[in-house]
């Protein structure tokens, strides 16, 4: 546990003095609230809800997340570093599990910047319908636990090459597929039809943002995040076995 | 300290180690000499429990590399090949990191940075940013933070590859102060930096172990194999056909000519009895000789004959 933390400040440190986690912020930021304001038509409908805000998420998160996650392990396998760090007395889930939960915490301030929205849409509301604050809770949640489990896929991807560019990719198809299995369009074209939906983070983030709070979707997320990251410790694990 | 037996490791089809076994002496300064791809990253991989081998032994301080590598990798301090760093981060900030996952207490933190920074002299560079120090200076950061938790071995590869030689000069006298009280393996494909830092060498090629020894006892070893340098003013093909006729000659050489003189190698056995003998034979022939001159071995011929290709 102390190496594990103390890996995880080395790495969030890393991101408090990098510019390009700022960048992140900012352009993530900026996307989010705008696509929530003029794509969503906020304005035009006069919708006090977030719903709008959540239907671009999965979107946001699909290239953000890849783009957080790409440098965890290539840039480490780039500069060979990873030899540096993996031969100190740590051991290899720790380090996985202190990258991971730090850029999990640039996440977590990505999504809570984006708060001020769900401020202003309460005081846009019609003062005699209250804003119903359980919707944006789950929506909130519904965002970090897609993250989370874009973010656990990522850091796999990015732990199999020294390439950002190919982590990005790779994070990016494998998580564009999985979301893509949640749509009906797709899903009903499939043998398994139904239940392959039940494997796509989409579903589960659908049900979360429409409001209803289902234990089963929280297990499917971390259940899958659980498995990503038994993905990257293997895969870290990998040289051993070259 | 640490004993070796027998490693292999491929990677697909390369046989990088082909049964690697060694020993080093606590206290010893080893030079681990090979010519690229020889297997001294390899096998240094192993020892720091980077990467397993397929078969064979290693044990370091005790430690079985397979079975504790938690245990070894405590005891010993490893410097890369090529001085992998985080050039992002500042001096002081990154050895902090080493020393916390090294396990030393937060309160005497200060006190060791300050004693490894004084040690390797990166006094004037602490506060830099680790990708804006000269190479030089990056490499006292890799020795830096390999000493950092005081540990018992320490395993360097190449850590004076692409200094210039002021650097190289530094570097090896800070691995020779350190080697008073530590036990050091460091790898190397120049001869000169095992002449200059090691008590012992250990030569290797093509994935084995060919020779191990002090300088001394290397360069015994090339005793056997020697050459005359002549200088001869002569018929070349004449000169070339007397000169290998001589009791004893393997080889005579052509190294070029110049001013109408040929200069040759005659190599063979003993060589103050092969200058008597191609003096005779020029003098008998009445061929001026202006040079001749019995090589001593060196190590460079040691080294150079144990680890050229067969053919
Ligand atoms: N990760 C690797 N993948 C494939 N081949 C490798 C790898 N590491 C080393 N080799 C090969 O193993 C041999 C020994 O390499 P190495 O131990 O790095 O030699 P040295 O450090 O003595 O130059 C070389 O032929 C090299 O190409
Ligand atoms: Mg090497």
């Amino acid at each position: 546990m102390g190496n594990l933390w103390k890996i995880f400040l080395k790495e969030l440190r890393g991101y408090i003095d990098s510019p390009s986690a700022y960048i992140f912020l900012i352009i993530f930021h900026v996307l989010g609230t705008s696509m929530f304001f003029f794509v969503s038509g906020f304005f035009r409908n006069q919708m006090a809800n977030l719903g709008g805000f959540f239907v671009f998420m999965p979107w946001l998160l699909l290239f953000f997340v890849p783009a957080i996650a790409m440098r965890i392990w290539a840039e480490e396998k780039k500069a060979g570093t990873d030899e540096l760090l993996l031969t100190l007395p740590v051991r290899d889930h720790e380090v996985v599990l202190g990258k991971y939960l730090a850029a999990l915490a640039l996440l977590v301030v990505a999504l809570i910047l984006t708060f001020p929205v769900a401020l202003t849409v309460k005081y846009f509301a019609d003062p005699k319908t209250p804003v119903d604050w359980g919707p944006v809770w789950c929506g909130y949640l519904g965002s970090f636990l897609l993250g989370a489990m874009l973010l656990a896929l990522g850091a796999w991807a990015s732990s199999l090459t020294r390439n950002q560019i190919i982590a990005f990719i790779i994070a990016c198809a494998l998580g564009f597929g999985l979301i893509l299995l949640g749509f009906p369009f797709i899903y009903q074209l499939l043998p398994g039809g139904e239940l392959v939906a039940r494997f796509s983070p989409y579903s589960h983030f659908v049900s979360l943002y429409r409001g209803v709070l289902d234990v089963a979707d929280v297990v499917y997320y971390v259940s899958a995040i659980a498995f990503f990251l038994y993905l990257n410790i293997r895969s870290i694990e990998s040289r051993k076995w070259a | 300290m640490i004993e070796v037996e027998n490693l292999t490791k491929s990677f697909g089809p390369t046989q990088a180690l082909r049964g690697v076994s060694f020993s080093v002496q606590r206290g010893e300064i080893v030079g681990f000499l090979g010519p690229n791809g020889a297997g001294k990253t390899t096998t240094m991989k192993i020892l720091t429990c980077f990467i397993p081998a397929d078969s064979g032994r290693a044990t370091v301080a005790g430690y079985d590399v397979f079975e504790d590598s938690l245990e070894v990798r405590k005891r010993v301090g490893y410097l890369p090949e090529n001085t992998p760093l985080y050039h992002e981060m500042s001096v002081v900030d990154f050895l902090q990191f080493v020393a916390g996952v090294r396990g030393i207490p937060k309160r005497d933190i200060p006190e060791r940075i300050r004693s490894v920074v004084v040690r390797t002299g990166l006094e004037g560079a602490v506060g830099k940013v680790i990708g804006e120090l000269s190479k030089g200076y990056r490499q006292r950061v890799g020795l830096a933070q390999a000493l950092i938790h005081d540990p018992e071995i320490l395993i360097l590869d190449e850590p004076t590859s692409g200094l210039d030689p002021n650097q190289i000069k530094e570097i090896r006298e800070l691995i020779r102060e350190i080697g008073k009280e530590k036990t050091i393996i460091l790898s190397t494909h120049i001869l000169p930096e095992v002449t200059a830092t090691c008590d012992r060498a250990i030569i290797i090629h093509k994935g084995q172990v060919v020779a191990s020894g002090t300088p001394g006892e290397l360069m015994a070893m090339g005793a056997g194999s020697n050459a005359v340098t002549v200088r001869v003013r002569g018929p070349q093909g004449e000169v070339q056909k007397h000169f290998s006729q001589i009791s004893g000659v393997r080889e005579v050489r052509l190294l070029g000519t110049d001013d109408g003189c040929l200069r040759l190698q005659v190599i063979g056995e003993k060589p103050m009895e092969l200058a008597e003998r191609v003096f005779e034979v020029a003098a008998a022939q009445k061929w001026p000789l202006s040079e001749l001159r019995p090589e001593a071995a060196s190590l460079e011929d040691v080294f150079a004959r144990l680890t050229q290709d067969e053919k």
